[in-house]
């Protein structure tokens, strides 16, 4: 079971949803997966604090003009779409960060005077704590682009009994990279009038993928009932609640793990983790 | 004109909520909505629409079933796994293609057009508080940040036409493209967080970003008093790093129900959060009318 | 004044807002509606629609492309971004900033900052 833990607005809960999810799989002796897809802010260390394993580096192809064989018959920058080579004057600029990896001026160079070459973007870790197999991407600050961060990070994931995709933010091409090829997504909310409008957003995207969802709710309180008649109109189940208390905020704040301190939150998470296992 | 970015790095510490108030204590200013994955200003700020127009983030390919002979060029070529399916199933998955072209350009029959993507919409309305720009991305769209772009353009082109001193920008959590997009040419850039070890974690990266572009910070800790140890460490972290410390705002129940009412906080209350905004929003306008802090 | 060397007439590019020597400069480098490009003489202009104005990242650079295609060696703008500096530096042009008004004032101003003497 693959499940992704997303949401439209940002500081929702989904770190704290996947990180406790992960902890209570492990500990009822399920091999579990964490991947924190979260490329460009990840939290899940914080609370899992993993063993590191091992580091890479992630590259991405991009083009390489050997001058020598270059008559700068001016194709490749005929076919980059995001003018990231430019033949100009008696060169070829290279603009590496406009460069989306697509190819196309390696292939359409007449003279085969363009090769590919990796350029680093950013570090993929993996490491292991109490039974959690851990793997982050980071990219590097300064780099704009998620997705093939998050692909090489999705590569290097093993298959496992639960494999828990901790998503990042939003609604866009980052997310919609990350819970690709998830059999199920959680999305996480708060009952607030901009978590409310965001769960909307974030429903119409997943239902883009076609991915079944379910909403948690997390600090659950007294404000709670739009959100619940949301996911009654959209015919979505609530998957679980997570009460509002200070003391869980406080928790949080030193990076301790909810299912550590409180054993209400513990008994939650254990049901929320049986219920998705129990569905089809 | 100054213009004013506000982002967090890490998500939900209260970028929006911010933003609103210090519309409200601005005067006159330009609003941008730069958070166009997850868009909210406009749910406290209410503005009444001008006009809307599409957004063209790229193109998309599109394979015309009639000259296609199924040779299967097209799915050998793309590096985004974007085009599957065989004979007269093949076609483009338009969430996974990137616009690149390359199906295009080497189809032997000529069979792909490229054609303009619609990603989404952007608006021109006006509010209380001034002009606002803003848009919405369809769900699962892309080119966010050339979005963000455009509608950093529009804000300026409307400060520089309408004589307004300021624009206030709403910037997205992270540190990719569209938050790139939101803080480039920016006077300063305002971090807001939260006093918890993911908020430091996300700090520095989004402080790392602030500095490589050389744009000046400040940073604004947001329910400080759920950890009084970390708010420090913020503040302390920030010093060290050149960015000004902007202040602290408490927690507050307020600041939920002035949500809830769709007003900015500073117009639901005058204590608790409220007047430590407002001692913030003091510092902000003084650090860029004096020229402030350079990292 | 323009200089003429022999046969070779140097074109200098001014980003504009319109197609006219009497039309506001347009101070974007990459995404002005259009260049004015003057050649020996003010009076003798040809304006250069710029396609690239509604593109998204990468107008700077098409549109550096576009002037040094029509053989220019100078451009005047009011601020040009750094992707674009880099693209006219490799093709040799010089680009400088700053400058606004009219198109025929912004050459006027360079012919008298560079007048030889």
């Amino acid at each position: 079971m693959r499940i992704g833990i997303a949401s439209g607005k940002g500081g929702t809960g989904k770190t704290t949803v996947a990180t406790n999810l992960a902890r209570v799989a492990a500990r009822e002796e399920k091999r579990v997966v964490y991947l924190d897809c979260d490329v460009e802010e990840p939290n899940g260390q914080i609370f899992l604090e993993p063993e590191v394993k091992w580091r890479r580096p992630v590259t991405v192809p991009v083009p390489e003009v050997d001058e020598e064989l270059c008559d700068l018959c001016g194709q490749c920058g005929d076919i980059c779409g995001f003018s990231a080579i430019v033949p100009i004057g008696k060169k070829v600029l290279i603009f590496p960060q406009l460069c989306h990896s697509c190819g196309g001026c390696r292939l359409v160079c007449p003279l085969d005077a363009i090769a590919e070459i990796p350029r680093e973007v950013a570090t993929l870790t993996a490491g292991e704590v109490d039974g959690v197999e851990y793997f982050q991407g980071l990219l590097k600050i300064g780099e704009a682009m998620s997705p093939p961060v998050i692909r090489a990070l999705k590569a290097v994931a093993p298959q496992a009994e639960l494999v828990i995709v901790d998503a990042p933010p939003g609604t866009s091409c980052p997310v919609v990279e990350a819970v690709r090829g998830c059999d199920k997504v959680l999305l996480v909310t708060e009952p607030t009038p901009f978590g409310l409008h965001d769960l909307e957003l974030a429903l119409d995207t997943i239902g883009c993928l076609g991915i079944p969802c379910e909403v948690v709710i997390n600090r659950a309180g007294l404000n709670g009932e739009a959100t619940r008649e949301l996911c009654r109109s959209r015919t979505v189940e609530i998957a679980a609640e997570l009460p509002d208390r200070r003391s869980i905020a406080e928790a949080y704040s030193r990076g301790e793990m909810a299912v550590d301190v409180d054993p209400d939150f513990r008994d939650r998470f254990v049901a929320l983790l049986h219920r998705i296992e129990d569905q089809p | 004109m100054k213009q004013i970015v506000i982002i967090s790095g890490k998500g939900g510490t209260g970028k929006t909520s911010l933003v609103a108030s210090f519309a409200a204590l601005a005067g006159t200013s330009v609003l941008a909505d730069c958070d166009v994955d997850a868009a909210d200003l406009h749910l406290v700020v209410k503005p009444s629409p001008v006009s809307s127009h599409e957004f063209i983030g790229g193109k998309v390919a599109v394979i015309d079933g009639e000259r296609c002979t199924d040779c299967g060029t097209c799915t050998d070529l793309c590096r985004f796994d974007a085009i599957a399916g065989e004979s007269e199933e093949r076609a483009v998955d338009s969430i996974a293609c990137e616009g690149c072209g390359v199906c295009a350009w080497f189809c032997p029959g000529q069979a792909i057009d490229l054609v303009d993507a619609v990603e989404g919409e952007w608006y021109l309305s006006k509010t209380r508080f001034g002009p606002m720009v803003h848009a919405r991305l369809n769900p699962a769209g892309e080119n966010s940040g050339k979005l963000v772009s455009l509608l950093r353009a529009e804000a300026r082109s409307i400060a520089d036409t309408r004589k307004i001193d300021t624009v206030l920008i709403d910037g997205s959590p992270g540190i990719g493209c569209p938050v790139i997009a939101s803080i480039t040419g920016a006077d300063l850039v305002l971090v807001v967080t939260e006093p918890t070890l993911s908020g430091l974690h996300d700090f520095e990266r989004v402080i790392g970003l602030t500095r490589h572009f050389a744009i000046p910070s400040m940073v604004v800790v947001n329910k400080y008093d759920i950890n009084e140890a970390n708010t420090r460490r913020v503040e302390e972290l920030a010093t060290r790093l050149g960015t000004g410390v902007a202040g602290r705002v408490r927690f507050d129940p307020a600041v939920t129900e002035a949500q809830v009412e769709g007003a900015p906080l500073v117009e639901h209350s005058s204590n608790g959060a409220a007047s430590d905004v407002v001692d913030v929003w003091k510092r902000v306008r003084w650090t860029l009318s004096e020229g402030g802090f350079v990292t | 004044m323009i200089e003429e060397k022999g046969s070779y007439v140097m074109k200098i590019a001014v980003s504009s807002t319109g197609p006219s020597l009497d039309a506001h400069m347009d101070e974007r480098f990459g995404r002005c509606p259009c260049f004015v490009v003057a050649s020996a003489g003010e009076s003798d202009f040809e304006p250069v629609d710029n396609p690239c104005a509604t593109q998204g990242h990468g107008a700077g650079i098409q549109a550096a492309r576009l002037v040094a295609e029509h053989g220019v060696s100078v451009v005047l703008t009011g601020r040009c971004g750094p992707k674009a500096s880099d693209t006219l530096a490799a093709a040799g042009v010089l680009v400088v900033t700053g400058y606004g008004g009219t198109v025929r004032e912004a050459l006027e101003k360079y012919n008298a900052e560079n007048a030889s003497s």
